[in-house]
């Protein structure tokens, strides 16, 4: 067994003067606490990556300059997956024996540590260098091309999609940590600055600095456990020009086989926190986990279905779209939020019951996929 | 590639052409140049020109470019076109293309490189 027993997050937007270093320490250090441990009961370390200070060994960097010495560390590169792809590894990890208390921590100065321009780009990379980023894509428009068939073939429209962006928002508008406090509309968004058709500037997520950590250990340290009841991975291609159709995308493998490794259905589940790095991201993998009946994604978020007071609340931390997104650290506040919720410490935000929470994590151009389910247990 | 072999010169390489892998063992197409075959295995696939002409699978109007090079051409058409060859390919297109069009490959001039880029067949 395995149990998520502390976690960290700091404040989305902008950190002024503070390093990718600063802020995956910040966060550790909210996470350790959590957890009621001391740094030096953390035997394993395992870290994301950094665009503005890539280092071939970010998690010995990151353990020296927190002072501690693990028995275990190393980075884990998995795009938007690498937050839940970190959590998989250290429950394998404490299940497995090899160390007790593994802490899972990201961060990045994303948003005032480059440019705009240098952001985006290095982000393209995730293209084919020959094939496709000759071309002069970007990361919105290998998701447009996505949201073109995926509308073609499921009679999806943009104002479905400007839905996903308002429900974020306002979810956001309840968290102090969040990038953006002001409301928008359906309206808005259609009438923000086309980026990638069919997607615009309010479909996207924005650039944020900050950081997230966790803690996963073999017992849990506090009254109640958030434990971890099974998760899985599916990668079917890295770039959308070899990408399978889109009933074919590896959120519908890693669900199936996730729900086999907790022995649940997605009929259990009571809190959903799925990755949303653009609108489309989020309508697509709802309708390929199960949350919502193929193009019919956008008619639930109308009905109230993943709000705060909903059947199945959705990232009421405001999510990719609207608390922010620093890179890895921008999918692990998904973990951060839905521990809160589990543990009943939501403050404002708090749902009824999340008892049993779904989480999913999307790398590269829904590329690679990690699906994992916690459970609450007293 | 191995064993020596010349690569066919394409658009990736400057020249006014697309050009695929054929798997002689198995029948598999690629379009991404490798020096085996993706599905078998099998070693040195044979290169083929593609005739240029397929159907516009998906499109997206890039009008926020991350490059001064890129910027200079906003707004272009990033699409994906299924070859009547059978494979998939990204390239640019006319920026009035939609879903389903029959296209036909010219090559154009962008960001200091030469790109296929798709018209509607007339």
């Amino acid at each position: 067994m395995s149990f998520i027993t502390g976690v960290g997050l700091t404040a989305f937007g902008r950190h002024e003067g503070s390093s990718t270093l600063d802020l995956m320490s910040k966060a550790a250090e909210l996470a350790i606490a959590d957890a009621g441990l001391t740094r030096a009961e953390i035997d394993g370390v395992l870290c994301g990556y950094s665009t503005v200070a890539p280092h071939i060994m970010l998690a010995t960097v990151f353990a020296e300059h927190f002072g501690i010495c693990p028995a275990y560390a190393h980075a884990v590169q998995v795009g938007g997956a690498t937050g839940l792809a970190m959590t998989m590894l250290a429950h394998h990890l404490v299940e497995a024996g090899v160390v007790r208390h593994v802490l899972v921590v990201s961060g990045e100065n994303r948003l005032t540590g480059q440019s705009r321009d240098a952001s985006i780009l290095a982000l393209a990379q995730v293209g084919h260098p020959d094939y496709e980023v000759l071309l002069g894509p970007t990361i919105p428009a290998y998701y447009g091309l996505v949201a073109s068939r995926y509308m073609h073939e499921y009679g999806v429209t943009e104002e479905d999609l400007a839905e996903f962006a308002v429900l974020m928002r306002k979810h956001a508008l309840a968290h102090p940590g969040a990038q953006f406090h002001d409301p928008i509309t359906v309206t808005d968004v259609m009438e923000s600055k086309p980026v990638a058709l069919p997607l615009k500037l309010l479909d996207c997520c924005p650039i944020s600095d900050g950081g997230a950590a966790f803690v996963v250990s073999r017992e849990r340290t506090g009254e109640t456990g958030v434990r971890v009841l099974g998760c899985a991975q599916a990668h079917t291609h890295q770039h959308v020009t070899a990408a399978p159709a889109l009933s074919e995308l590896g959120a519908g493998i890693a669900i199936a086989q996730a729900k086999q490794a907790a022995g649940i259905a997605v009929s259990d589940v009571r809190y959903a926190a799925v990755y949303d790095s653009f609108t489309i991201t989020l309508a697509m993998l709802l309708e390929d986990l199960g949350l919502a009946a193929r193009g019919e994604a956008a008619a639930r978020v109308r009905s109230g279905y993943f709000g705060r007071g909903g059947e199945m609340p959705l990232n009421t931390h405001g999510g990719l779209l609207s608390y922010g997104h620093c890179g890895v650290g921008g999918a692990m506040a998904h973990l951060v939020e839905t521990h809160l919720q589990m543990t009943g410490r939501a403050g404002d935000r708090q749902v009824r019951d999340a008892s049993i929470a779904l989480l999913h994590g999307d790398g590269g151009v829904l590329s690679s996929h990690v699906s994992m389910f916690l459970e609450l247990t007293r | 590639m191995s064993n020596g072999k010349q690569a066919l010169a394409d658009w990736t390489t400057g020249a006014e052409a697309i050009v695929y892998q054929s798997c002689a063992s198995c029948g598999s197409l690629q379009y991404f140049r490798r020096s085996f075959c993706r599905v078998c295995g099998a070693p040195d696939p044979v290169e083929k020109c593609a005739s240029g002409e397929g159907t516009v699978y998906a499109a997206s109007l890039v009008v926020r470019a991350a490059t001064p090079e890129a910027r200079a051409h906003v707004p272009y058409n990033i699409v994906l076109v299924d070859t009547v060859e059978g494979f998939r390919m990204m390239a640019h297109g006319d920026n009035d293309l939609a879903i389903g069009d029959n296209v036909t490959a010219r090559f154009a001039q962008f960001a200091g490189r030469l790109v296929p880029h798709f018209e509607k067949v007339k």
